[in-house]
């Protein structure tokens, strides 16, 4: 292993490419601990924005006004400003303003620290896209096969639960892949308020050896990558959900 | 699948050719004449070598240097904001034609941008802490969040060797949120910005309680192989440190005579 990341110091000396993350040993640790970063923020993110999805699409169509109501305000707020914006008003404004717990070093710190804000404000991001994507794929589920559940005696949560949300599921899969795809290029903003993720670590490496070509060679195929993944994985699923017959 | 990779070779290989900038020589000084503008990499969040005042003009001793040497070539300056992560990109792509920028002289960035002799300013790396805390020496900051700027060679070493958890920010004015929200136990940057800091009764609660580690040199640079502009900038330099340029700039200022400047001046006289 060691005569493999030799190789790359001896590439940088001969070629003058450098790639430290592959031959420094320190830098190496940082771009690992900066992928995995990424990795756990896009999955958190992944799992709570598709949560708040399902939940905000049931109460939209709740029969009280106020749900709906509070439901449209969430999406409006959360649709209509930029995601950077968002995260420095999380981390920022309300990070400051709520009450500070005891650091382990005799100071005080705010309770969430730069990763909660992150997956909490990314989450709700991309869970108002979310929850208009459901929207639209509860609605494209007939009212006939909805009123012959209620004929047998379903209830409202049960009849969203087991027969809209799983033929909804169906049709909103192509929209919610696009949507979780943009979700994962946003993790990158987490950078902003110091989330070590994968470009936030790329940064620090290209100032230090300033190798920036290099760097962002590597960032852009990383990327690629990672999202060439998460698009093979949603395009599996959208094929092992088919049913014969419905839709297209 | 194998369309996907087709795909996504032609997508890498376009990215390769578009990154690769071709290079023009021509001589700067001439293209700044023509211009009648010159046009400088300065920090606007640096007290007070380059920062911004209420009206929202860039000023400080960067500036001022900068404004004499827009003075010799007779034409007018303009400030071009930069910070540590993107300065040597300006001026590699030309947005700026001089970057001074309290940037440290680096072997490695000389590789990159023409770093001009003799340096003009020299600071070394501490720390803005709470009194509180009562640091003493680096190694108190092991296992700590310590906020840093985005881009400064000091993140690594404070990192590595002492230890501590950078948490890295954009600019200064990220940093001292984070700093009293407490996001952080210290701000790791350059001991002159400290110095200034200090001083100000907003900061009083705060100290720079470390000795100041790799005092090393500041380099104001030209583009590659500029070489006219290279020279007319070393002599410039030269007869700040001779006339006392940077001494009485420290002092209008308001931060007191480094030894380094002082060295110079009596250097050079």
């Amino acid at each position: 292993m060691e005569a493999f990341f030799e190789w790359f110091k001896w590439l940088y000396d001969d070629t003058g490419i450098n790639l430290p993350f592959m031959y420094d040993s320190y830098d190496r640790g940082r771009m690992i601990n900066g992928f995995f970063m990424t990795i756990k923020l896009s999955v958190l993110c992944l799992i709570f924005s598709i949560i708040i999805g399902m939940i905000g699409a049931w109460l939209q169509a709740s029969p009280l006004k106020w749900t709906r109501r509070f439901v449209g305000g969430y999406i409006q707020l959360f649709r209509n400003t930029p995601p950077l914006v968002q995260l420095y008003f999380f981390y920022f404004a309300i990070g400051t303003m709520l009450p500070k717990v005891a650091s382990d070093y005799g100071g005080e710190q705010p309770m969430l620290g730069g990763f909660a804000w992150a997956v909490i404000s990314l989450s709700f991001f991309a869970g108002a896209f979310n929850v208009e994507i459901f929207r639209s794929g509860i609605e494209a589920v007939p009212n006939s096969t909805i009123e012959a559940a209620k004929a047998l005696g379903f209830s409202r949560l049960q009849i969203y639960k087991d027969i809209t949300l799983p033929l909804a599921f169906r049709v909103v899969l192509p929209a919610l892949a696009n949507n979780l795809v943009n979700l994962v290029k946003t993790t990158t903003l987490a950078y902003a308020i110091a989330v070590p993720e994968m470009l936030y670590e790329a940064n620090q490496i290209w100032s230090d050896n300033v190798n920036v070509t290099e760097m962002m060679i590597f960032m852009l195929l990383a990327y690629f990558l990672l999202v060439g993944v998460l698009v093979w994985a949603m395009n599996r699923w959208e094929r092992s959900l088919k049913i014969p017959g419905y839709g297209a | 699948m194998k369309k996907l990779l087709k795909g996504s070779i032609a997508a890498v290989v376009f990215g390769a050719l578009a990154m690769t900038s071709m290079a023009v020589q021509a001589d700067v000084i001439d293209d700044i004449k023509k211009r009648g503008v010159l046009k400088v990499g300065v920090k606007a969040d640096y007290k007070p070598y380059g920062f911004r005042d209420p009206s929202g003009k860039i000023v400080g001793i960067e500036p001022e240097l900068a404004q004499d040497v827009a003075k010799k070539l007779g034409v007018k300056v303009e400030f071009i904001p930069v910070v540590s992560s993107n300065r040597m990109q300006f001026l590699q792509q030309g947005k700026v034609d001089l970057m001074i920028a309290t940037m440290t002289d680096k072997p490695a960035r000389r590789k990159v941008v023409s770093i001009v002799d003799p340096n003009y300013y020299s600071s070394g790396t501490n720390i803005l802490a709470p009194k509180k805390f009562g640091f003493k020496k680096w190694e108190d900051l092991r296992g700590k969040p310590v906020c840093g700027i985005q881009g400064a060679f000091y993140n690594k070493k404070t990192g590595k060797e002492f230890g501590a958890k950078i948490v890295a920010f954009k600019g200064t004015a990220e940093v001292y949120a984070a700093l009293k929200a407490g996001n952080c136990v210290a701000f790791v940057y350059d001991d002159s910005s400290h110095v200034a800091k200090t001083k100000s009764k907003e900061w009083a609660d705060y100290e720079m309680p470390l000795p100041t580690i790799d005092d090393a040199p500041w380099g104001l640079a030209v583009k590659l192989g500029e070489t006219k502009f290279h020279e007319m900038m070393s002599g410039m330099i030269k007869d700040w440190h001779k006339s006392g340029r940077i001494l009485a700039l420290e002092t209008k200022w308001g931060v007191e005579n480094t030894p380094f400047a002082k060295a110079m001046n009596a250097k050079y006289k």
